[in-house]
């Protein structure tokens, strides 16, 4: 398979202008497995390697494509638990299964060579590996698409989950530290999102003000967001949105970070077709247009990022994508950032300045009205707290909003242009989407 | 309760040998004239490895911040909870920063903003970690 070493496709720098294939790429469908929970270990029916060939076939379905039309599969095959998963992210040492199920590819992980050989792709050309997660894989299938480099490409993202406690066990199970880790593991740091924000975000309450549980406005709205979509996992298992009280009681994982600011983690996988703009016209169903993406990688000047330089990143985060996109803050319709953890939301919303929003403001924001049918309709997806860790949400809410296929959750304002993403201040990547080419 | 044990390579051999000396030597770009931490095979700013150098610095800082762990994921530091970790922020250099539990703080009761001084802690016979406490 191709390395995605090989292919100069990520727009990283500052600087880079207009992007050369503005609405010449386009997103033609998507599907979506159900959201588990977990993996029972049984049924095979229900494996994330099922549930992916299930999400390639409806995006498929959806875009009017057969498979051998498929020239491309952007497909990211690693554990989403990270090598701290312990059970709950590997198979092994458990028996394996007869194939396709005869390894790890297909029950804890999937990539395109394995999708390949299961579904009978013949006429895939561009199947990179070391693919890296979902924030990035849609700009390189983007630029994969506006290149040349193939016409239909496929980008899938697998999120397994087994039993057991997630990232408990593994690396974080040892009695030593190696690595990166003797700098943050001696203290009791593990590792993750959570601690890498939960610094800044306890600045920024104490430079701008607020209490932490001012944040209850934002993950209640996540939540009856996440029951206005019907593939996800709130909305499929009757997880009724939770109230201020339940929020406020909540118990502390990383004080003052409450379990319900944590996204859950399931089992499921999601995919989305990518073409040209003027094969999209010709398919089945409506396209939205990619109009820009972009990619960050920040290095940490010393041991734990602050606020400053949180700020600093997401404000050249937004510079970037603008830039490229040759939009302003003003011209942003739908916004679905990331918010696996809702400690890092405002970051973005403030970097990208949404709304207008300002720094030191996101909290008054969140008070205000943000539901999907009021003026700021902001993160109208319900996100990753309102539908199961996947970090796809973000994504098959803006194509629906600018299709006008988002049924309960469409929005009543404008929705033309939509900002989504999956990434953390320090890394990952942003797409912009347009319901026109231009 | 015991701390995990940081385990040293080609790269922090130093660093823990000083800690292990109840010295804390940071690196330092005679290029940049600037400190970092954690090590890194090159200077963060210039890229270069040629003006990387150890040197020693005055163990006095801040506290920036902290939270408090309540569910963390580390086996060997569950006993624990609930504990602080701070964030630390390095006189010298306040764009340098450490992570600390703060020894002799009560959990939830840490005063951010206060100076702290360098402390060290036998985490394993021989092995000890940097740590920080609030300045007398």
């Amino acid at each position: 398979m191709t390395s995605s070493n090989n292919f100069q496709w990520r727009r990283d720098r500052d600087g880079l202008g207009i992007w050369e294939h503005r609405g010449k790429v386009a997103i033609a469908g998507y599907g979506h497995s159900p959201v588990d929970r977990r993996w029972d270990g049984v049924n095979l029916d229900t494996s994330l390697g099922a549930y992916t060939i299930m999400a390639c076939e409806k995006a498929m379905e959806q875009a009017g494509v057969t498979i051998d039309q498929v020239d491309g599969i952007v497909c990211c095959d690693s554990h989403i638990a990270g090598g701290s998963g312990g059970t709950a992210s590997q198979w092994a040492p458990r028996p394996y299964f007869d194939p396709p199920y005869d390894s790890e590819y297909g029950l804890t992980l999937i990539n395109a060579q394995w999708l390949i050989n299961t579904m009978g792709f013949k006429n895939v050309k561009f199947a990179p590996t070391g693919v890296p997660t979902i924030g990035e894989m849609v700009g390189m299938a983007s630029q994969a698409v506006g290149d040349g480099v193939c016409s239909t490409c496929l980008v899938i993202y697998p999120t397994g989950n087994l039993e057991g406690r997630y990232r408990r066990g593994g690396e974080n199970a040892e009695d030593y530290a190696r690595g990166a880790r003797q700098w943050t593991v001696p203290w009791g740091n593990h590792g993750g999102n959570d601690f890498i924000n939960i610094f800044p975000h306890r600045q920024y309450l104490q430079k701008y003000g607020g209490e932490h549980d001012d944040l209850f406005h934002f993950v209640t709205n996540q939540h009856k967001n996440g029951m206005l979509t019907p593939w996800g996992y709130n909305a499929t298992h009757n997880i009724q949105p939770i109230s201020e009280e339940d929020y406020r009681g909540s118990r502390h994982i990383l004080r003052p970070l409450r379990i319900w600011d944590c996204d859950r983690p399931v089992n499921a996988s999601a995919a989305s077709l990518f073409t040209t703009a003027e094969r999209a016209r010709d398919l089945k169903s409506q396209p939205v247009y990619v109009l820009n993406h972009s990619q960050h990688n920040f290095r940490f000047r010393t041991t734990q990022p602050d606020l400053d330089e949180v700020e600093m990143w997401t404000d050249q985060q937004a510079a970037r994508m603008y830039e490229g996109a040759g939009l302003g803050p003003a011209d942003v319709d739908i916004f679905n950032p990331y918010d696996g953890y809702s400690i890092m939301t405002q970051f973005f919303l403030e970097g990208f300045q949404w709304h207008g929003v300002k720094r030191g403001e996101a909290l008054s924001f969140y008070a205000g009205d943000i539901s999907v049918k009021g003026p700021h309709p902001f993160s109208s997806s319900g996100g990753n707290l309102g539908n199961g860790r996947t970090r796809t949400a973000m994504y098959t809410d803006s194509i629906e909003q600018l299709r006008g296929t988002a049924g309960d959750r469409q929005v009543t304002v404008r929705a033309e242009t939509a900002l989504c993403a999956f990434t953390t201040p320090s890394s990952g990547g942003w797409l912009m989407l347009g319901k026109y080419p231009s | 309760m015991p701390k995990v044990i940081p385990v040293a390579d080609d790269l922090s051999q130093p660093f823990w040998d000083a800690v292990n000396e109840r010295r804390l030597v940071l690196q330092y770009c005679t290029i940049c004239n600037k400190l970092q931490y954690p090590p890194q095979p090159t200077c963060q700013v210039c890229g270069s490895a040629d003006g990387l150098e150890w040197k020693e610095v005055e163990g006095r800082g801040h506290i920036a911040t902290y939270i408090t762990i309540e569910d963390g994921r580390l086996n060997r530091r569950m006993p624990d909870q609930p504990y602080n970790l701070a964030l630390v922020t390095l006189d010298q250099d306040p764009t340098v920063n450490f992570y600390s539990n703060l020894p002799g703080v009560p959990a939830y009761q840490v005063p951010v903003g206060a100076a702290v001084e360098l402390t060290f802690e036998e985490v394993a016979p021989g092995q000890l970690i940097h740590e920080w406490r609030v300045a007398a």
